[in-house]
């Protein structure tokens, strides 16, 4: 491995100037259970591995009135260990307490997952149905991009040189909203999805559903937003039936490849059935929310 | 190339004692353990996250130490499996090990130790349901699994095993 410094500065204009200064010599150390496997793995070379936990916005997991503030380096295990943020947000729940087991969930942070961009990602669609936001700061000020638009390839994502995730923003979400994550794996943990869909729905007073969210992992370059499957769902009430038909279109949504983890025909298939079962947790959990 | 960059000085709690060593920042905390260190007791199986051979507890969390940085350790409270026996005999874990027989070539045998510590001292009675998914990110070419689900429910059985004598 190539010899790199490891820096470790305390405040988020640090952590920019030693990142502008580097340029794509350096990188961010979040809980570097991405990071270190790919240094090691030889997949690129850098001088500086910018540690941004002494970073007190970094490590800040703070429910308030708008939503939930999680910093961009908090471990998986601080989010579902904290009562107050997974019953507010047990979709994202799903996703934390399935990265890695116990090891990885002491260090990996959904921040890292985000950043990282890929495509199997666990943590990017349960983001997405839940509207998140990406707070940066850069060289040029802040700016805030949604989770949606965030990654741009796979291992790619919207930062541009100097600029690093500060935060996620997760909108507090409406009365009678749910949401959910599950993905597939031949393992029962510590594997890569072959394919994950997250879900989420709002309902009316009456039961019908006023909005649907639908993202689908591993089965394109980035996660991927199923509009029209969300969009069969509006007016609708939350039955199997509707559930069905939105698997059956988001499976159309997909542009998976094969790879050693499934085909791609499979992987069209996971989408289907996964998007269907999400949905129906996700409506669940809206008809138990207030 | 470029030159060597300085070493990092790190100033860490290792099973209780106070450390002062210097490590390469690239350096990872499996490696500043065994070989600045000489605390052999940590394996390493993969070397990158999937074995859990090489788990330590970090700060009372148990983390994978080929994924840490030794730099990382600064300030910080390691407790490894050489912290795990008293002078008086093993830990109750330990001892259920080798009456279960749950290690073979034992190169899994301190991560598994150490995992199971940290799950006991939570939750001094987990179900078998609850240990295999807690010890999920620590793999056995050996045993098949059984005999370490079934020595870890035996040291929970008896009373205190994750109290008292546990530093992690
Ligand atoms: C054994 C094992 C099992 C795994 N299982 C899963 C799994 O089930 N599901 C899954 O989705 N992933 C899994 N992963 C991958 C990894 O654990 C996750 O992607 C994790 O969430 C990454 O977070 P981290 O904090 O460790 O990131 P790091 O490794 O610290 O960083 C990841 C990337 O993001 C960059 N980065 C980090 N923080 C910032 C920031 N604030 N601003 C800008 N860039 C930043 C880093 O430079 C790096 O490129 C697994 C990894 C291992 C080793
Ligand atoms: S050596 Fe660290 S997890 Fe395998
Ligand atoms: S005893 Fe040999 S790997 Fe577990």
């Amino acid at each position: 491995m190539h010899p790199f410094q490891y820096l470790a500065p305390t405040t988020v204009k640090e952590v920019v100037s030693t990142l502008s200064r580097y340029g794509d010599r350096a990188r961010c150390l979040a809980g570097g259970t991405d990071v270190l496997v790919q240094l090691r793995g030889g997949r690129f070379e850098i001088d500086a591995l910018v540690d941004v936990k002494g970073v007190p916005e970094l490590m800040e997991l703070r429910l308030g009135a708008d939503g939930l503030h999680l910093g961009a380096a908090v471990p998986c295990y601080r989010v579902y260990e904290s009562p107050r943020v997974a019953k507010a947000y047990p979709g994202i729940v799903d996703s934390a307490s399935i990265i890695g087991g116990i090891q990885i969930q002491s260090r990996a942070s959904i921040g890292g997952n985000l950043c990282n961009a890929s495509p199997s990602a666990d943590s990017i669609c349960s983001l997405i149905v839940h509207d998140a936001v990406a707070r940066i700061a850069g060289p040029r000020g802040n700016r805030e991009v949604e989770v949606a638009g965030f990654c741009v390839g796979p291992g790619k994502n919207v930062l541009r040189k100097g600029e690093f995730l500060v935060s996620i923003f997760v909108p507090k979400p409406a009365a009678r909203f749910g949401a959910a994550y599950k993905r597939f794996i031949p393992r029962n943990e510590m594997d890569i999805a072959v394919a994950g869909a997250g879900a989420s729905v709002t309902l009316n007073a009456k039961g019908k559903i006023v909005a649907a969210r639908i993202a689908l992992a591993a089965v394109g370059p980035t996660p991927i937003v199923a509009s029209r499957a969300a969009a069969s769902l509006l007016d609708r009430e939350p039955t199997p039936e509707a559930f069905a038909r939105a698997g059956d279109i988001a499976a159309l949504e997909t542009h998976p490849i094969d790879d050693m983890r499934g085909t791609a025909d499979y992987r069209v298939e996971l989408s289907r059935v996964l998007t269907r079962r999400t949905l129906a947790v996700a409506a669940e959990r809206a008809k138990g929310a207030k | 190339m470029t030159t060597q960059p300085k070493k990092a000085r790190v100033s860490t709690t290792v099973n209780g004692q106070p450390v002062d060593v210097l490590v390469a920042p690239y350096q990872s905390l499996l490696e500043m353990l065994r070989e600045v260190l000489g605390l052999t007791g940590t394996k390493e199986g993969c070397n990158d996250g999937n074995c859990g051979a090489c788990t330590v507890s970090l700060d009372g969390r148990i983390v994978d130490s080929c994924l840490v940085l030794g730099a990382e350790a600064d300030g910080k409270r390691v407790d490894t499996i050489e912290g795990m026996a008293r002078p008086e005999g093993l830990h109750p874990l330990q001892q259920a090990f080798l009456e279960e027989a749950a290690l073979q070539c034992g190169i899994c045998t301190p991560g598994f130790l150490v995992a199971a510590r940290a799950l006991l001292e939570r939750e001094p009675h987990p179900s078998e349901e609850r240990i295999r998914l807690w010890l999920a990110g620590n793999l056995c070419r050996c045993t098949g699994y059984d005999k370490i689900v079934g020595a870890v429910r035996k040291a929970a059985a008896l009373d205190g095993a994750g109290n008292g004598r546990a530093a992690g």
